[in-house]
């Protein structure tokens, strides 16, 4: 087992396994955000409840952030050993036409990782009761943060960065886990490319809702 | 035609290296990139100076020998060719040209252009063969092989395992060139049969030697000279799941 965890493709198994689940997980939570439009806080908080107290949930919970910090350590690792694989760089850059978005995995990655530092304080961390907060407000908490200019602007740019990430990211996986066929793959690069875009522009437009209907 | 070379020129293995600027006027449309940097090597010579060291042997593109990195490209910017078919046509009177050995950790240079490439070798030794009874060659019906399979398998091994791949990947990965290699025998019943041993040794071996991960980034398939695809590392993923799996 320990030799399937340490190779270079097993990691990357591994990658895209947890990405992969991140990116349906990006779904679910987008449908819960859709509850923060209506005037009437009762069904978001009843689903913010829910996904706090449901045991089966809890599980997906634990599986997710564990998926969270092992899809960054995991990362992390590969662009290191990366990193030491050409100690030398070449004088000329390189001029290959590569996707613009997949050189930038690491650093795309890192924005998210601050980003999801700032919203577990701000939301799950209250939860946990690690942080200060009405937990059983969580709608009033995502209104009151949406009239803040500047975390509207960090939120945008958040999400605009989550988009150069996913739309590497969805193809790739299915890459790594061994799935490439002329018949298909053009199919999942369109619905990693829809993806991408239509997700995060999801977020975008309810938290611009947000911040004027208040 | 005149050209401007930046050459990298190092000594030894454990020599520092730096950037030799020539201006050198002795080139021609007609020749190819190496019959220039020979031309050059003659004036060098002539001149009491030190050649430029470069391998290559064919010069036909089949020994994957002579690689190295012009101007942000391997095997310079014309797609699907090797540095020894490449054409000084593709360069413009006057420009500057610079050109460095492969970069990765796994290819340390030896000598101005030349890298050593015996990490690849070591990968091919780990399990990038069949092992069988040799004597009179077997009647072609015996094992039947299905058609299309036959082709992509022909398609995987005509790697010439000349490093491009390694040269540009971001990443240092040699994952194209060991999926090429475990794709050409996974896809015939001859090679099923050391399937499992062979994908983890290569990978295993791969790793040891320093190579980086693949990111699926590509640049390997858009630079290799024999246009091997990344659906062979997809497949060498498979390979390698069902061997762990199984
Ligand atoms: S010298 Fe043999 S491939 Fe170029």
């Amino acid at each position: 087992m320990s030799s399937f965890l340490g190779s270079s493709v097993s990691k990357k198994f591994v990658m895209a396994i947890f990405g992969l689940f991140l990116i349906v997980f990006l779904l679910v939570h987008l449908g819960l955000n859709l509850f923060l439009l209506s005037d009437n806080p009762e069904p978001f908080n009843k689903a913010a409840h829910f996904m706090a107290s449901n045991p089966i949930v809890k599980v997906f919970e634990i599986v997710l952030m564990g998926g969270f910090l092992i899809h960054m350590l995991w990362g992390i690792i590969l662009q290191i050993q990366n990193w030491i694989a050409r100690p030398v760089q070449y004088k000329q850059m390189a001029q290959t036409q590569i996707s613009f978005f997949s050189k930038y995995m690491i650093y795309t990655g890192g924005i998210i990782i601050i980003f999801l530092l700032i919203h577990f304080t701000n939301f799950y961390f209250v939860k946990l009761g690690l942080v200060e907060g009405d937990h059983e407000n969580f709608y009033g908490m995502a209104h009151e943060l949406f009239t803040i200019p500047a975390y509207l602007i960090f939120y945008l740019f958040s999400f605009l960065i989550l988009s150069f990430h996913l739309n590497h990211a969805f193809q790739s996986a299915f890459q790594t886990l061994g799935l490439n066929h002329n018949s298909y793959t053009p199919t999942i690069k369109f619905i990693g490319l829809l993806y991408s875009i239509l997700v995060p522009a999801g977020f975008a437009i309810i938290a611009i809702l947000l911040y004027f209907s208040n | 035609m005149k050209v401007k070379l930046k050459i990298w020129r190092q000594k030894n293995a454990v020599s520092k290296g730096k950037f030799v600027t020539y201006d050198f006027d002795g080139a021609s449309p007609e020749m190819s990139f190496l019959e220039m940097l020979d031309a050059l090597n003659t004036t060098l010579i002539q001149k009491g100076d030190n050649p430029v060291a470069f391998d290559s042997d064919c010069r036909e593109g089949i020994c994957g020998a002579c690689g190295m990195y012009i101007n942000g490209y391997p095997n310079g910017p014309v797609k699907g060719i090797t540095t020894c078919h490449l054409s000084m046509r593709y360069f413009k009177d006057g420009q500057t040209i610079v050109v460095e050995p492969w970069r990765a950790k796994a290819f340390p240079v030896v000598k101005d252009l030349i890298v050593d490439r015996m990490a690849f070798d070591k990968i091919q030794t780990a399990g990038g063969f069949i092992s069988t009874n040799v004597g009179s060659a077997p009647d072609a019906h015996a094992i039947p092989v299905n058609k299309s399979k036959a082709d992509d398998a022909f398609d995987s091994s005509i790697c010439i395992g000349c490093g491009t791949c390694v040269a540009a990947c971001k990443n240092a990965s040699a994952m194209l060139f060991v999926s090429a290699k475990v794709s050409q025998y996974a896809l015939f019943p001859q090679g099923k049969i050391e399937a499992k041993e062979r994908v983890k040794a290569m990978i295993q071996t791969m790793d040891e030697l320093g190579f980086g991960n693949c990111t699926n980034t590509g640049a390997c398939e858009a630079q290799c000279p024999k246009n091997i695809s990344i659906i062979n590392i997809a497949r060498l993923n498979r390979e390698y799941f069902s061997a762990k799996i199984n």
